[in-house]
């Protein structure tokens, strides 16, 4: 019975990587960079709402609805201000490091107003528990919430890319920047909208997150980010539906792992586990593999 | 016997006959063309004479040793060397060095060596640099030499990437495209390298043009390339005045 | 003809004698100004690690601007380098063998060991390219990190236990010494790193660095970097010659980690020292320095370990201060539209200096 409450735990922290992840490969397919920031994005999130329910009192809707909308504004001014002016850069390292600086910076901004030690962030989830089989499995509220959010996050998101004129030009920008400039489409607009959504996702992620595991510090937003990152490449980063797939794997293997080998190693199982796909398969598993032509 | 022999060489990508049935006979010392329509598969022909693409089927023997399937540098040391469509130059690297990097294989000293400057990396690294020298006097881009690659004008690009498969000391050299984007003049001119680069380093060339002017002028000897498949093979002078090739070329 | 060549020549040993010169200079100034008593002692104590990080910053430019590929896990070579180096020593304490040649052994044994994990990392990992390449060496620097974090080593008279769990596991003998204690790490390695060895040892560094880019090696390094498929092309073979910089990137950055190591009483394996943090950290200092410019990672790593200690009077606004000048430093040296500006302005300067001189 164990097996099955790890299993649903998996799904629900791989739910959270799965909508960060998401944050990872759309500004990856379009702008072609890793944006070392969008973990820290998470945080601010967090803070967000944990500034507005449980130091304002707000009601928690409100509370991460001004996250979403504080993230989304965030990202595009990160993008406009650090990052657009780098895209011609003779190295795409300079946007790396750059980003590097842009996540440090949020990480101080944050320390230097809540201070280092850990929030108790108060749950934004008031679904009741489930309780099935006799009460031998519990699921938790924030379990439920957080898988349900992802799924719809997840449609919404197919929908809109696939339904949508603004989710086409996304499309036409990763695929070929400079044709689909010549195709008429706002390739600025588009990867400020990119990054507006991702953002907006890494908010949302950052409450779900601190929901299920209540401790917030100026640094809770790093290693997710990293693992968010890690589950994007095992997905192949640039595929959506492979941030999903990936996202839910790396949750439910890093839980394993923690519950049946060693709570000190989960992570560098799941680094292990990164590793040996990306040797099977170097492009991820739903990557395209790209060779050059000779 | 031939230098080069490719027989009954193919290769598929997918559902997609790239080259099928491709047979070509090199002789030693000769200067051979090979054309045809954009998307023939010459490049793909080139490829497969490297060991960038293996083929599927077929063999290809180089002085009577077969090199079918071999890789990449396993034939460059076997003895081709080659140019490419799109130039491929260390960009980053002085025109010298874009020729010593060709060097590597015949003049040698150890990682040790190197590191520690022993005097065989001077003596060595003389002798490269000498070396180098004379080839670059050869396409008259000695004053360059420490020009960096990228800096080129674009036909002495060119002429780089020929100076440098040649340093390879190759048997037979591969032109891809050696004109494509050079002036009237400047493809005169080339022709004038060719033919010294022939005599000079008594080498074989083999070379894909689009250039008719250059391709009549210098090549002995033509093979034309139509869907992948060897449409005419022969004496310059009979293969131009085919009625089948004029009409690949020029369409029904 | 032969001018030419002898000019370069010159101008490539010129450009080295030149960061020799600044390594060596910054040193005798530093103890000129240390036996004058005018550097506090906060400084003196960022006297070794500004050499460890200049070495790390030098042996990953080798991968980064030369090799042309990201690493992301070069703290986990330095860690190897730290470990291995640290454990020797606490073994060899009690022995015989006099203190400087102790740690002349644990130099070659942290190079060697973070040489070989480089090597064997090398083998699969460079087979991918640009970020994939980047995320899995971050993933093994990760699980380096973690595996030290777990070990136990001791030793008595029956020879030396490991476990991967705890103390207990490791079945020793009562006047058993444990060496490792997972994440306690190793404590009371000898203090055998000081100034003049980091300078010595970042001077050895820059020497195979330079030398190794000056050379037939370097040359085929750079080729590959350059375009792999022309460098195939003219016989060059692709994996001997990205294992032999990565390795050897590897191999220095194990020195780091000894020169690291010995400088304090406890080490330990924090992600702060050893964890992709610093990795990313390193890889600021290589391309703030300039990617492929070697005497840049050297001042770039100086200028960023300083900063924070120079900015200590602000406090809390130190950090954050840090990462706006990074962000705008970035931008001021990458961005086409400032470097555009900077020429321009440039331009003008010249032009009124030659005005003037008229």
């Amino acid at each position: 019975m164990s097996f099955i409450s790890y299993l649903i735990n998996g799904i629900s922290l791989g739910s959270v990587y799965a909508l960060i992840a998401l944050g990872y490969t759309m500004v990856y397919g379009i702008a072609k960079m890793l944006n070392f920031a969008h973990g820290d994005v998470i945080m601010v999130g967090a803070f967000i709402t944990y500034t507005m329910c449980s130091t304002m009192g707000l009601s928690p809707v409100i509370g991460v609805l001004a996250a979403v909308i504080a993230c989304t504004l965030l990202g595009m001014a990160i993008e406009k201000v650090a990052y657009k002016p780098l895209r011609k850069a003779s190295s795409p390292l300079a946007v790396l490091i750059t980003a590097i600086g842009v996540s440090y910076l949020l990480q101080n901004v944050a320390l230097l107003i809540f201070g280092a030690n850990a929030k108790a962030f108060t749950s934004v989830v008031s679904v009741p528990a489930v309780k099935l089989a006799d009460g031998q499995i519990n699921i938790t509220g924030e379990t439920i919430v957080t898988i349900v959010t992802c799924l719809i996050i997840m449609a919404g998101l197919m929908l809109f890319i696939n339904k949508t004129k603004a989710g086409q030009a996304m499309l036409a920008v990763s695929e070929d920047k400079g044709a689909a400039q010549l195709m008429g489409i706002n390739v600025d607009g588009t990867i400020a909208l990119t990054f507006a959504i991702g953002s907006g996702l890494a908010a949302v992620a950052g409450v779900l997150l601190c929901s299920a595991y209540p401790s917030l510090t100026p640094y809770t937003g790093s290693m997710p980010g990293i693992k968010a990152f890690v589950a994007a490449v095992f997905g192949g980063i640039g595929s959506i539906p492979g941030a999903l797939v990936g996202g839910i794997l790396l949750g439910i293997i890093e839980i394993f792992g923690k519950a049946y080998i060693s709570s000190q190693m989960a992570d560098a199982i799941v680094f292990a586990v990164l590793i040996v796909v990306l040797l099977v398969k170097p492009a991820g598993l739903f990557g395209k593999n790209i060779q050059e032509k000779v | 016997m031939a230098l080069l022999e490719a027989k009954n060489l193919g290769i598929s990508f997918g559902g997609l006959r790239a080259v099928d049935d491709f047979n070509i006979k090199i002789e030693k010392g000769s200067l051979y063309g090979l054309i045809g329509p954009n998307g023939a598969g010459k490049t793909t022909v080139f490829n497969l004479l490297t060991g960038v693409y293996k083929p599927t089927e077929g063999i290809i023997t180089l002085d009577g040793k077969d090199v079918t399937g071999k890789k990449t540098i396993e034939i460059n040391q076997a003895g081709i060397a080659r140019t490419f469509q799109n130039i491929r130059l260390f960009k980053d690297l002085s025109v010298i060095d874009n020729v010593k990097v060709g060097l590597h294989n015949h003049m040698s000293y150890s990682t040790v060596t190197g590191i520690l400057r022993l005097p065989k990396y001077y003596k060595v690294e003389k002798q490269m640099t000498e070396e180098a020298m004379e080839l670059l006097k050869v396409f008259g881009l000695e004053e360059e030499a420490e020009t960096l690659a990228d800096n080129l004008p674009y036909g002495k690009q060119r002429k780089l990437e020929i100076a440098r498969a040649l340093a390879t000391k190759p048997k037979l050299l591969l032109l891809d495209e050696p004109a494509a984007g050079m002036n009237p003049n400047e493809t005169l001119e080339l022709m004038e390298t060719i033919r010294f680069v022939r005599e000079h380093f008594d080498m074989t060339i083999l070379l894909i043009e689009h250039d008719m002017k250059l391709v009549g002028g210098i090549c002995e000897e033509l093979t034309v390339l139509n869907f992948g498949r060897v449409l005419c093979q022969g004496k310059t002078s009979d293969v131009l005045n085919n009625p089948e090739v004029i009409k690949a070329y020029l369409g029904e | 003809m032969k001018k030419l060549s002898n000019k370069k020549i010159n101008k490539t040993f010129r450009d080295n004698l030149i960061t020799y010169g600044m390594v060596i200079a910054a040193y005798v100034i530093m103890q000129i100004l240390v036996s004058a008593g005018s550097v506090s002692s906060l400084i003196q104590g960022l006297l070794v690690p500004l050499c460890t990080y200049a070495i790390l910053a030098v042996s990953l430019n080798l991968t980064v601007g030369i090799l042309g590929e990201l690493s992301l896990g070069h703290a986990g070579f330095m860690c190897i380098g730290a470990f291995t180096s640290a454990f020797f020593s606490k073994v060899m304490e009690n022995s015989a063998m006099p203190s400087g040649l102790r740690f002349f052994f644990a130099i070659l044994i942290g190079a060697f060991f973070a040489g070989v994990f480089g090597l064997l990392i090398g083998i699969p990992v460079l087979r991918l390219k640009g970020d994939y390449l980047a995320i899995v060496t971050l993933a093994f620097g990760e699980i380096i990190k973690n595996l030290v974090n777990i070990m136990f080593v001791g030793r008595d008279e029956n020879g030396f236990h490991i476990s991967f769990t705890n103390t207990m596991d490791l079945n020793m003998s009562e006047d058993g010494d444990v060496i490792i204690k997972g994440a306690q790490g190793i404590t009371g390695t000898p203090h055998d790193s000081s100034f003049t060895i980091g300078i010595v040892l970042l001077l050895i560094t820059l020497f195979i660095v330079l030398n190794l880019i000056h050379s037939r090696d370097g040359r085929a390094i750079m080729a590959i970097r350059d375009n792999t498929i022309a460098a195939e092309s003219v016989g060059i073979h692709i994996t001997k010659y990205k294992l032999m910089a990565f390795s050897i990137s590897a191999a220095l950055a194990g020195v780091a980690g000894v020169l690291y190591a010995h400088n304090l009483s406890t080490l330990t394996a924090l992600p702060k020292n050893f964890g992709y943090n610093m990795s990313i950290m390193i890889l600021v200092f290589v391309v703030l320095g300039g990617i492929g410019n070697i005497r840049g990672s050297i001042i770039a790593s100086v200028i960023l370990t300083l900063l924070p200690e120079l900015l200590r009077g602000l406090n809390d606004y130190r950090m954050l201060i840090y990462s706006i000048v990074l962000i705008v430093m970035m931008l001021f040296n990458w961005a086409p539209k400032c470097i555009e500006w900077r020429e321009k302005v440039a331009a003008r300067f010249k032009k009124s200096v030659k005005k003037e001189a008229e």
